[in-house]
C-alpha cells in the first residue's frame, strides 16, 4: 500500500506537484499517467526518498520510505533505466544491488534469467546496451530483493513488443500474488491493459483517479450494429443522446445494460456491445488533461 | 477488455512484512570498495598504479646514480604514480554516483546518504593504506635489488616518522580529492579543480609570497601544497609545522567537506 498525501513539491516559484493524494492498493496494478512535465516522475522520486516534498508525505506500508531498513527487500524501484554506470557490466550492477541487500550471488542469475539477459550480454558493460537492455536489467534491480512492492517510471519504454508482453505477465502476476504495482507510463494501451487502477496527473494536480472500469464507464458505451441508423434513433426516442460514427459505430453516454434494453425493444441486432474502452482511455486522457497538453489538444 | 478483477476488500491486507535488518556498514564498506574498481575507469586506475610504481621504481635502477640507491629514493619512485592517481580515485568514488547518476540506485538501496559517504570515505581509507604499503614494499624490492645491482650498502633512510608522514601525505591528497567530489559532485570540475589547486594555485601563491612579505609568514598556513611538501620530505615536526598542516586541511578538507555533506544530504538525485 502506498499513500501519498498532501504531497507538494516547489522548486522556486514554479509548483511541480501540488497538493495530490492518492492511494496505490496491494493486488492491483496502478497505472500513473500524465503529459510531459505533470509531475510523475517527481511523485515517484518523492516516494522513494531522493527528493524532499515541500509539503506532505508519500509513505509505504505506512512508513517512509526512507526509514525502512533495507528497503530493497520491501520497495523495487526503477526510475531511470538509463541512470546506470556506463562503466560497468550489468552482472556487476545486479552484484552490487545484491550486495548492499545481503543476498546471496545466485540472485544475481536467477534475475539475469528472468529479464532474459544472456550471460555474454551480461558480461557487456552497460555503455553498450540498448535502452531495451538498460530497461531489462534495471526490471532485475528492482525485482532483486523480492518486494512487495513495485515503483516503476516507464518500465515499457524501449522494450520491443516481446519484452512488453513479458512485462505485462510479469506485473500482472506480481499483483495476483498480493503485490502492490504503481507504473507510469505514456504508452496509452499499455496502461490500458495491465492496470486495475487509473491515477491521472496533469500540471502537478490529481485530475482523475479510481478503478479503470469507473473511470471508462464515464467515457461511455460503443455500439455496433448491422443497421446503424436505426439503432441512433431507437436511442433517441429513448432518450438517450448518441453519436454516429463514420465508421458505422454509436457512442453514448449511457451505460451498455441500458443501450442493450433499447436495442432489444427496438429489435436492432447488435453486433458489439461495450464500454468504449478501445479508444477511451486515450480520450479520457486527452480531455482530462487538455489544459496541460503542449499540443493544446481540444477535448 | 473483460478483466475479472478481485475484489480489492479480500486482499486488503498486507502479507505480513519481513523484518528487515539494518544494513550494516561494513557491507556498505565492502560494496563501496567494489564500485571503485568494478567500472572500467576504476580497473585501469587499479592497473596502472600496479604498472607504473614498479616502472616508477626500475626507471630509477636503470637511470640512477650509485648515490640514489637508497629506500628513500625508491619508496618516492614507487609512490610518485600513487600519488597522482589516489586522488582520482577518491574522486570518482563520490562524483560516479552523480556523474553517471548511478545514485539513483544506490540512494533507494540506502536512503541514508551520509552513511553511503561515510563507507565511500572508509572505502578510500582502506585503498589509500593498501596502496602506500604497496609503495614500500616496491621501493623495499627496488632497494635491495638497487643496491645489490650497484654493489653498495644497502640504505634503509626511512625513519618510522618519516613513513607515517608520507603515509599522511598520500591520505591527505585523497582526502582533499574526496572533499572536491563531495563537494562538487561532477567528475570532470573536480579532477579540474584538484589539479588547478595542486599544480596552479601552488605556483601563484609562491609568487604572491615573494612580492608581498606579509603572504610570506601567513603562506604556510594557507597553502595547502606547502603542508604536502612537508609531509612527504618527513619535514613536519614541531607543534606550529603540525599547527600549519592542521590549518591547511581545515580550509581545503574540512570545510568544503561539511558544506558539501550539508547540500548533499538534502540535494535532490537525479
Amino acid at each position: 500500500m502506498i499513500l501519498v498525501d498532501q504531497l507538494t513539491k516547489r522548486y522556486g516559484r514554479y509548483t511541480a506537484v501540488d497538493s495530490i493524494s492518492f492511494s496505490v492498493r496491494p493486488g492491483r496494478v496502478t497505472g500513473f499517467l500524465g503529459p510531459n512535465g505533470a509531475g510523475k516522475s517527481t511523485t515517484m522520486r518523492v516516494m522513494v526518498g531522493l527528493t524532499v516534498p515541500t509539503s506532505g508525505t508519500a509513505t509505504i506500508n505506512g512508513e517512509q520510505f526512507a526509514d525502512l531498513p533495507n528497503p530493497g527487500l520491501e520497495v523495487g524501484v526503477l526510475l531511470d533505466a538509463s541512470a546506470q554506470h556506463a562503466g560497468r557490466t550489468g552482472r556487476e550492477i545486479l552484484t552490487i544491488a545484491a550486495d548492499t541487500m545481503g543476498l546471496p550471488r545466485r540472485r544475481v542469475d536467477e534475475m539475469l534469467e528472468l529479464v532474459s539477459l544472456t550471460p555474454s550480454e551480461a558480461k557487456r558493460r552497460v555503455r553498450n546496451y540498448s535502452l531495451g537492455m538498460r530497461q531489462r536489467l534495471g526490471i532485475g534491480t528492482a525485482l532483486l530483493g523480492d518486494p512487495r512492492v513495485l515503483i516503476l517510471d516507464e518500465p515499457a519504454n524501449g522494450l520491443d513488443p516481446a519484452g512488453i508482453r513479458w512485462m505485462r505477465d510479469l506485473l500482472t502476476g506480481f499483483a495476483s500474488q498480493g503485490g502492490t504495482v504503481l507504473l507510469s507510463s505514456h504508452l496509452l494501451h499499455e496502461i490500458e491493459v495491465i492496470a486495475d487502477d487509473l491515477v491521472v496527473i496533469g500540471n502537478g494536480k490529481i485530475v482523475a483517479s479510481g478503478s479503470k472500469e469507473e473511470l471508462l464507464a464515464a467515457a461511455g458505451t460503443l455500439v455496433r450494429s448491422t443497421s446503424p441508423r436505426d439503432l441512433a434513433h431507437a436511442l433517441e426516442r429513448a432518450g438517450i443522446p448518441s453519436t454516429l460514427a463514420g465508421d458505422g459505430s454509436v457512442r453514448t453516454d449511457a451505460d451498455p445494460a441500458r443501450v442493450g434494453a433499447v436495442a432489444l425493444t427496438a429489435g436492432i441486432a447488435l453486433t458489439e456491445l461495450g464500454s468504449a474502452e478501445g479508444t477511451g482511455l486515450e480520450d479520457m486522457f486527452l480531455s482530462l488533461t487538455a489544459d496541460t497538453q503542449r499540443e493544446g489538444v481540444a477535448a | 477488455m473483460t478483466a475479472t478483477i478481485v475484489p480489492p476488500d479480500t486482499i486488503e491486507a498486507e502479507p505480513a512484512r519481513r523484518t528487515a535488518q539494518p544494513i550494516p556498514t561494513t557491507r556498505l564498506v565492502k560494496v563501496e570498495l567494489r564500485k571503485m574498481f568494478n567500472t572500467r575507469s576504476g580497473f585501469w586506475m587499479l592497473i596502472s598504479i600496479g604498472v607504473l610504481s614498479p616502472i616508477s621504481a626500475g626507471s630509477l635502477l636503470v637511470l640512477g646514480l650509485n648515490s640514489d640507491v637508497t629506500y628513500q629514493n625508491f619508496v618516492r619512485a614507487s609512490g610518485f604514480p600513487m600519488s597522482v592517481i589516489l586522488p582520482i580515485i577518491a574522486i570518482l568514488a563520490v562524483t560516479g554516483e552523480w556523474s553517471q547518476r548511478s545514485g539513483l540506485t544506490t540512494f533507494t538501496l540506502v536512503p541514508s546518504r551520509g552513511r553511503v559517504i561515510g563507507a565511500k570515505a572508509i572505502a578510500t581509507l582502506l585503498v589509500g593504506l593498501g596502496a602506500v604499503s604497496v609503495a614500500f614494499a616496491v621501493g623495499a624490492l627496488g632497494n635491495v635489488a638497487g643496491s645489490a645491482l650497484a654493489g653498495v650498502d644497502t640504505a634503509w633512510d626511512i625513519s618510522l616518522s618519516m613513513a607515517l608522514q608520507m603515509m599522511l601525505y598520500n591520505l591527505v591528497g585523497m582526502a582533499f580529492g574526496f572533499a572536491l567530489g563531495v563537494v562538487l559532485r561532477n567528475s570532470a570540475a573536480a579532477i579540474v579543480g584538484y589539479f588547478v589547486a595542486s599544480l596552479v594555485m601552488p605556483g601563484i601563491l609562491a609568487l604572491l609570497a615573494q612580492v608581498r612579505s606579509w603572504f610570506e609568514d601567513l603562506q604556510p598556513w594557507i597553502d595547502w601544497h606547502y603542508t604536502q611538501v612537508a609531509l612527504l620530505d618527513g619535514a613536519t615536526n614541531t607543534v606550529k609545522e603540525w599547527a600549519m598542516l592542521g590549518s591547511t586541511t581545515m580550509i581545503w578538507i574540512v570545510l568544503p567537506l561539511v558544506i558539501g555533506l550539508l547540500s548533499l544530504r538534502r540535494s535532490e538525485v537525479k
